[in-house]
């Protein structure tokens, strides 16, 4: 079995699930204006993945392979719910901004994929160190998306003003692309190509 | 291995039952909670469309009640004579509760917001002058954009006649369009707009595409880009409140009041 480093380690950049596997690119898009959403998000994802993966792994010899998905989808479902509600009763201002994104991450491929391609073969422990793996991986990239969205669409980090805006009497002309969802590809696309640059081994053949 | 249709189904059953129990357990635990923050979250709002809270200014909830009931005296009034009314605690009064007990309210007339149900009653906000006087008024509003009922506030000055404020405290129009209704530079717009014409109509609309500023085209308001539905159901939500069919009677009460 692998060693857990490489558990976790791996999703970051050898197997980013948004760079190499392509998924669950719709919530990056979403909710990447800012970087206080993102954070959020990334933590809801990074546990409901964790939970699913545990819940799963210790589930899966007792799972009737026929209805696997079914059962999957219902553990990830009802963990969303619970984050949902924990986020309206703590952190009501960032739900109320991150609107239906928290009950999609029940459609996030990510949250899915790990259950199906890992926590279903795997131990407790490893399928809870993947799902922590994963979702860091996920948070890298809405992190980094996050932060070229909002210093660059909103002139602010964090909430912090850093390049003053025009509209507020500065000299910075904000960047409108930025704080549109199109921008979230070009950025996500720059960084799969970085990574590519450095890791030529994800390159697809031709 | 193969399973029997028994334990499918007996396995199915149970991550049910379970998964209900973590879901129903986080709901009801979290509720008095999440309820609290509704209310503040409301009441932040009024805060912010009469100017008392500023956009971005982070506040802590026991702060938000505090000013919200230094400052503003909420009154009811009666729809149909635009009279208040008096008798009714009007702390405890809920416009919302009023518009969805068939006992409290009647059919609304045929609308373009939408609106189903009209209150008999409608509970609207004062804000107090630091000199003791009115500063401004505030209406709830609420009607169809395009995925949901928008819910907000509408503040008006004392005469009724200029846009005070404008804002939404519940909504599920798409984030990045529609949603845009929360954007604070949007919202900007509407302070100063006038609401009726010569005739007492109201004139107000958001329109597609830009609006002057407010000086040289004070009847219009700019429309959100990509959310056509959404501003239109903007338009027709503040027409409506406004109008002959809700608020009508009771501004009409305040303008002679205030020419007295």
């Amino acid at each position: 079995m692998a060693k857990p480093s490489k558990i976790v380690l791996d999703p970051l950049f050898n197997e980013n699930p948004i760079a190499l596997q392509v998924l669950g690119v719709c919530s990056a898009l979403a909710v990447t204006t800012k970087m206080e959403t993102a954070v959020v998000m990334s933590i809801a994802v990074t546990v409901v993945l964790m939970f699913s993966n545990a819940a799963i792994s210790a589930l899966r010899n007792m799972i009737p392979p026929s209805i696997r998905i079914i059962v999957q989808l219902t553990i990830i479902a009802s963990l969303v719910i619970i984050v949902d509600q924990v986020l309206k009763a703590y952190l009501f201002e960032i739900s109320k901004q991150m609107s239906v994104f928290v009950g999609l991450i029940i459609t996030n491929c990510i949250v899915m994929g790990r259950a199906e391609a890992f926590a279903m073969q795997n131990n407790v422990k490893d399928s809870i160190l993947d799902g922590i793996g994963n979702g860091l991986g996920y948070s890298l990239i809405l992190l980094v998306v996050g932060a070229f969205r909002e210093i660059f669409g909103s002139g602010s980090f964090f909430g912090l003003q850093l390049l003053r805006p025009t509209t507020e009497g500065g000299w910075y002309q904000t960047n409108g692309l930025m704080v549109l969802a199109p921008s979230a590809f070009i950025l996500i696309g720059i960084f799969i190509w970085v990574l590519r640059t450095f890791k030529t081994d994800q390159v697809e053949a031709e | 291995m193969a399973f029997s249709n028994t334990y499918i189904i007996g396995f199915a059953g149970a991550v049910c039952v379970v998964c209900s129990i973590f879901v129903a357990g986080s709901a009801v635990a979290l509720k008095d909670k999440q309820d609290l923050n509704a209310v503040v979250d409301k009441q932040t709002q009024v805060l912010k469309v009469a100017g008392l809270v500023k956009e971005g200014e982070p506040i802590k909830a026991a702060e938000v009640t505090k000013r919200f009931e230094e400052n503003l005296v909420p009154r009811i009034v009666d729809l149909a004579t635009g009279e208040y009314v008096e008798d009714v605690d009007a702390k405890a009064f809920d416009t919302q509760d009023a518009m969805d007990d068939p006992a409290t309210s009647i059919d609304a007339p045929a609308n373009d917001a939408k609106v189903q149900r009209l209150p008999k009653q409608a509970k609207v906000f004062e804000l107090k002058n630091p000199d003791g006087g009115v500063g401004a008024i505030i209406l709830p509003v609420q009607g169809k954009g395009l995925w949901s009922t928008l819910k907000g506030f509408v503040a008006l000055s004392p005469d009724t006649t200029t846009i005070a404020g404008l804002t939404f405290y519940s909504h599920a129009e798409t984030p990045g369009l529609g949603g845009e209704v929360d954007n604070p530079k949007w919202k900007a717009l509407w302070p100063g707009r006038k609401v009726f014409d010569d005739k007492g109509e109201v004139k107000i609309s958001v329109i597609k595409g830009q609006a002057g500023p407010v000086a040289e085209d004070p009847y219009r308001v700019d429309g959100l880009s990509g959310a056509t539905i959404t501003s239109r159901g903007v338009s027709h939500l503040v027409q409506f409140w406004l109008g002959k069919q809700a608020f009508g009677p009771y501004l009409e009460k305040v303008r002679s009041g205030a020419k007295k």
